[in-house]
């Protein structure tokens, strides 16, 4: 449920691409240890929002930037060394991206460029990582064969473990369970339950009945506009505040 | 209630209407003829097989040449060609003799020229692949390369005059002519370099990039590895482009005769000038009279040889690194 303590803030948030407003100047705080799910239909800035917290925006050439995000109350955009940032988040985005390298080098990636060498370390933590991406038992006997030969589910679960390897503070989730199968998912909710103990999560969904599952407060975004921010208990009650957000959970629109 | 769909749309179709009596007999002789030809297939067969026999008839007429040239010059060439013949010097005015001081000048010149191109090409291309961003100045660099891997061959040739013989000093020499040959091969470097680099996913980049990797060690872990087949491959094509090439080395380095220490690979300075293969071609051919014939040709075949040779090298470490292709 969170322990209260505000882990990211957001405020004023305006993202434009080239012609196109992506945000509209969205504020709201994220809290330690919760997940949060944003839901909202596409096009909403659903994932423009996770680009600026780890600054992959910046790869973008044309976007212009207004407003702040915080990490434990110091700007993203002002940070020194944005790899060090980026060390402080796990992204996992809808398609799967199994690195060309072996399938204990993609988890082990991270931790590499980060300057872990010590075989004994790289092995328990590229364990721990699959299995808590619920891949291990599946690949535990071929961790040096191709992390691109495996099917388009297990590399969603790979790239997840590659997310988890740097030991992130945060854990940004983007559809990640499009190309997984139902069962898997499930598994996966279990984990990210598990370690909403350790770290804060950012759900990004389409699935209005995952973030009700798993979430502990969800955000409604719509056009770059914060519809409504609360706790699932309001949201999917039947009468959150806003009748968008009503709408929109209960499919009537959207 | 499906089936009762089902059978309407069937007797909707009015081949099976049952409109005429025959019509059951009609539709199994139909049913019979299936897979026989109709005027219609026939007519697409032969269209197939005249448009396969146009194109297997242009490819003949590309290979056909190219063995008939080399059968020639191999039986032109059979008199001369002999070990002694790649060994020692040519004498007599060029009218007999070997071609050792041009071989072992076509080979310096090679190897110094992509010494020089191939570091600074691939560099260049990795910078501006995977560093530099899309504004004005890059744009007109990109434009720079494009054009500049289209200037003709004795363009560069002046340019190595004016700039290396000349202004810096060095001369006509080896290094003179080496550096001309190497601004002329940085060019198609760089293009072929930035396909290769172009070819890696952009979402293995991204996925590096989020893990907080640095763009040095995504390139070095992930991008290099991934597009070395195809930068090794540019790298190597031009070594027949730099080894056939006469204009960019006859203003520079190259000299009608040079005689040099036989069998002795280091009997070149970078100083000095030297004979080439291409320019010793050309002036065996055109220049000297009363050339026994067999000479030009054992010339030819030494060239074709290398040059094939090179590209037979590449080809070889294309497809071993194509095997190790990774996704």
């Amino acid at each position: 449920m969170g322990n209260g303590k505000i882990k990211i803030e957001i405020s004023n948030l305006e993202v434009r691409y080239d012609q196109k407003e992506a945000l509209k100047g969205i504020s709201f705080d994220i809290y330690e240890n919760e997940i949060l799910a944003i839901i909202g239909p596409a096009q909403s800035g659903k994932t423009t929002l996770l680009k600026v917290i780890n600054r992959t925006i910046e790869f973008f050439p044309d976007v212009r930037v207004g407003g702040t995000v915080r990490i434990d109350g110091e700007n993203v955009r002002e940070m020194k060394n944005v790899n060090e940032l980026r060390r402080r988040i796990g992204m996992v985005f809808p398609l799967p991206v199994g690195l060309p390298l072996s399938i204990y080098d993609n988890v082990a990636f991270a931790p590499r460029a980060a300057g872990i060498h010590d075989r004994e370390k790289l092995d328990e933590l590229v364990e721990r990582c699959l299995k808590q991406a619920a891949l291990w038992d599946e690949v535990k006997d071929r961790l040096d064969s191709l992390g691109t030969r495996l099917s388009g589910g297990q590399q969603q679960r790979l790239t997840i473990a590659r997310a988890l390897s740097h030991q992130p503070e945060i854990l940004c989730l983007d559809e990640f369970s499009i190309a997984v199968d139902p069962v898997t998912t499930m598994r996966i909710e279990d984990v990210l339950k598990e370690l909403r103990s350790q770290m804060t999560i950012i759900l990004v969904t389409n699935l209005v009945q995952q973030a009700r599952r798993l979430a502990d407060r969800t955000a409604f975004l719509l056009n770059g506009e914060l519809i409504e921010i609360g706790s699932n208990e309001v949201i999917f009650s039947g009468s959150p505040a806003n009748k968008m957000t009503y709408d929109y959970v209960s499919g009537i629109f959207g | 209630m499906t089936g009762q769909q089902d059978t309407t749309i069937i007797n909707s179709n009015p081949d099976a209407s049952g409109k005429d009596p025959g019509s059951s007999e009609k539709q199994a002789s139909r049913n019979a003829n299936l897979f026989t030809e109709t005027p219609l297939v026939r007519r697409k067969r032969l269209a197939e097989n005249m448009a396969k026999g146009l194109f297997l008839l242009m490819t003949l007429l590309m290979v056909i040449p190219l063995i008939l040239i080399v059968t020639y010059l191999f039986y032109k060439a059979f008199p001369v060609l002999s070990f002694d013949f790649l060994f020692t010097n040519p004498t007599h005015g060029m009218r007999a003799g070997g071609i050792w001081a041009a071989l072992l000048g076509t080979i310096y010149l090679v190897i110094i020229s992509l010494l020089v191109s191939a570091p600074i090409g691939v560099l260049a291309a990795v910078y501006l692949n995977e560093y530099a961003r899309e504004n004005w100045l890059t744009r007109i660099i990109n434009l720079a390369v494009v054009n500049l891997a289209g200037v003709p061959s004795i363009v560069h040739a002046l340019f190595g005059v004016g700039a290396f013989v000349l202004f810096a000093g060095m001369g006509r020499s080896i290094l003179a002519a080496s550096l001309t040959l190497a601004i002329m091969t940085l060019p198609v470097i760089i293009a072929a370099t930035k396909e290769a680099l172009g070819a890696v996913p952009m979402a293995f980049r991204e996925a590096c990039w989020n893990v907080g990797a640095t763009r040095w060690q995504t390139i070095r872990k992930i991008v290099l590895p991934n597009s070395i087949s195809g930068i090794l491959t540019g790298i190597i094509l031009q070594v027949s482009r730099a080894a056939g090439e006469t204009a960019p080395i006859m203003f520079t380095g190259a000299v009608f005769y040079k005689a040099i220490s036989e069998g002795n690979p280091f009997a070149y300075g970078l100083f000095d000038q030297c004979m080439a293969l291409s320019m010793h071609l050309f002036t065996i051919s055109t220049q000297v009279p009363n050339v026994p014939e067999a000479i030009p040709y054992a010339t030819a075949v030494v060239l074709l040889g290398t040059v094939l040779l090179v590209n037979m090298l590449a080809i070889a470490l294309r497809v071993y690194l194509r095997s190790r292709k990774k996704w």
